[in-house]
């Protein structure tokens, strides 16, 4: 705190405050907006003003019950279902493969890890067509499989990013239990997973919430409207309807943020001190 | 006799490896460390013992380790195949030698797919990075309320990539969009932001420069490492605010920087989903950036020996921009332990 009060120079505290408030405003205004527009009627939308005239609560009942055949609460299983199993399967592999890169040594490890590296830097396109062949053929299309399997594999970004956190837990505790005669998979699973608990948490949240927000993936891979996530159902509010109902697909809209935005405010130290181990150890 | 001859020219340095070479034989030759030579058929093992887990490490990295061969690797090796070929997805694939190339070489689209996604880059990453390290300055110097700051600024990154806020710039940019009613007052005559082919890419842009909550936080995280003193030091001998932000800020968060530019070049050449949602490439292609190009071959036509073509020139692409950041990054990136000058 001290060290942090000595660098205040130059302008006042007030005056940073006053552009910190005039920015956060700036940059949270499209959001408020966005709130207070999913209550009103479409005359409406065109003013920039916030409080709706007249408050359209039905925006939602009506939102969530205006695609044929299925109500949102179908899409919103389906998303949960097919994010929590991948987020389960990215937190197991990308742990015990981070564990074997921050701890053991085998031959070509360093080549190994390097070539981990390179696959975040990796553009997804070049994988993208084989891919989608290998599943075609797999007869996996339309299923969750092409999901599944791939987040088995745990992630480059999310081994990275424990690699990086399990390299700062002291050595002591793992090494006196290998005197003691616990296996590597005892150390793992005893020892090291429990101080990792916090990267654990990061990673959780951004499998999550990526897997949630992605719109690419089930673009290709799912084609009938009873395997659709919520992005799909989104694009089909859009597409079925001649004359967009635009209060009630931003209504929708917001709704399928909010999961994202629930874990964000959960678990923000988690998240942010994620997002920086990444970026400067690196 | 033969052995002895090898054997006493290493004798001759050393008196008792002449010794150590016979008890090496032995199974516990301890005592005689500096000597002893491998049996041959230990000489494997013996490569090994320098590894805690020769064989547990690669059952731990396995997940990983398939993964990148099958889905990853063999992918890559194959998309270079199919990219000489016609391959649709249903037929089998023809060998058609450099067809794609050439084709690709007198498309149009191509080259206007090129021109909107450098336009898209060279904008929009500068523009993010820029207003996040603004940000970011000013966040390190508030002390109080930081983290209501952060989690207001940081929200749109947090959901700018769905679809839903894609939905929502749509609307806001639309031509019935309340930004509509906002330009008159700055002299701008209101009209369909998404409809007009010069003002398209522009919002796309934005929505893109709304989202620099991560590159914040980093480049804040970044900032709390520089050492006050050289802020304190520099102040005393009459440094300027500015000249503080050239000769301290930017060298110390240069390393950060770096990081911050590669990973947003490197995105920023595969944005998609807002394309694809909010102009779906349009008016006149004027927003049709690469993926989406690719995409359209790929799954719109199924041309996708054609797009397996595209998606190599990607990576190259992709490859070149990240090698001339490298390259590039050793004339302004500052490393502390090697200038060693910080400490």
């Amino acid at each position: 705190m001290t060290k942090r009060s000595r660098l205040r120079f130059g302008a006042s505290p007030i005056v940073t405050h006053a552009v910190l408030i005039a920015f956060s405003l700036l940059m949270f205004y499209p959001v408020l907006w966005w709130i207070f527009a999913s209550f009103k009627s479409t005359p409406e939308l065109a003013l920039p003003t916030l409080w709706p005239k007249e408050w359209l609560w039905r925006n939602y009942p009506d939102g969530w019950n205006a695609l044929p055949k299925y109500t949102f609460t179908f899409f919103y299983l389906n998303s949960f279902k097919l994010n929590i199993a991948t987020t389960v399967l990215h937190v197991l592999s990308a742990s015990l493969v981070a564990f074997g890169f921050a701890r053991l040594t085998f031959p070509l490890k360093n080549a190994l890890f390097s070539l981990l590296l390179l696959t975040i830097m990796l553009p997804s396109q070049v994988t993208l067509i084989p891919q989608y062949a290998m599943f075609h053929s797999l007869n996996w299309i339309n299923t969750y499989l092409p999901f599944i399997v791939p987040a088995a594999m745990g992630g480059a970004f999310f081994i990275f990013l424990l690699v990086q956190f399990i390299r700062g837990i002291p050595r002591e505790l793992d090494e006196s239990a290998k005197i003691d005669g616990c296996s590597w998979l005892g150390i793992y699973w005893r020892i090291v997973l429990p101080l990792t608990r916090p990267a654990l948490v990061t990673v959780t949240i951004f499998s999550f919430i990526w897997g949630w927000d992605d719109y690419f993936g089930p673009l290709i891979y799912l084609n009938s409207v009873d395997k659709y996530t919520v992005p799909l159902a989104l694009r089909m509010f859009i597409d079925t309807q001649s004359a967009v109902a635009w209060g009630q697909l931003l209504a929708m809209s917001l709704v399928s943020v909010l999961p994202p935005v629930a874990i964000f405010f959960l678990a923000q130290k988690h998240f942010v001190e994620g997002i920086a181990t990444t970026g400067l150890k690196g | 006799m033969t052995t002895t001859n090898h054997s006493q020219q290493q004798a001759v340095p050393l008196a008792p490896s002449e010794a150590a070479e016979v008890t090496g034989r032995a199974p516990a030759g301890q005592q005689l460390r500096p000597g002893p030579r491998p049996k041959p058929q230990t000489a494997f093992r013996r490569a090994l013992s320098r590894y805690n887990a020769p064989f547990a490490g690669f059952l731990f990295i396995s997940p990983w380790l398939i993964g990148f061969l099958l889905l990853q690797l063999w992918p890559i090796i194959q998309s270079f195949y199919l990219s000489f070929t016609d391959y649709n997805l249903l037929d089998q694939a023809h060998w058609i030698g450099t067809k794609n190339f050439r084709q690709i070489a007198h498309d149009r689209l191509f080259f206007n797919s090129l021109k909107v996604t450098f336009t898209y880059v060279l904008t929009s990453v500068p523009l993010k990075l820029a207003v996040a390290l603004l940000v970011a300055m000013l966040l390190n110097r508030a002390v109080r309320g930081i983290s209501i700051y952060r989690t207001l600024i940081y929200l749109p990154s947090l959901i700018g990539g769905s679809i839903a806020v894609a939905v929502l710039w749509r609307n806001i940019f639309g031509l019935d969009g309340f930004i509509n009613k906002i330009v008159p007052l700055l002299g701008i005559a209101p009209k369909n932001w998404i409809g007009t082919p010069t003002t398209a890419l522009a919002t796309l842009v934005i929505l893109t420069a709304w989202q620099f909550g991560s590159a914040m936080i980093i480049f804040l995280a970044g900032l709390k490492q520089i050492p006050a003193e050289l802020y304190e030091a520099s102040s005393v001998d009459g440094a300027s605010k500015l000249r503080q932000f050239v000769t301290i800020t930017l060298p110390m968060l240069s390393p950060v920087i770096l990081f911050n530019v590669v990973m947003g070049v490197i995105n920023a050449f595969q944005t998609f989903t807002s394309a694809f949602i909010i102009t779906n490439g349009g008016p006149v292609n004027s927003t049709e950036v690469y993926a989406l190009f690719l995409y359209k071959k790929a799954f719109g036509t199924f041309e996708m020996g054609y797009a397996s073509a595209l998606a190599w020139i990607l990576l190259v692409i992709v490859a070149i921009a990240t090698s001339i950041n490298f390259i590039v990054s050793k004339y302004w990136v500052f490393y502390e332990s090697e200038g060693g000058a910080a400490k």
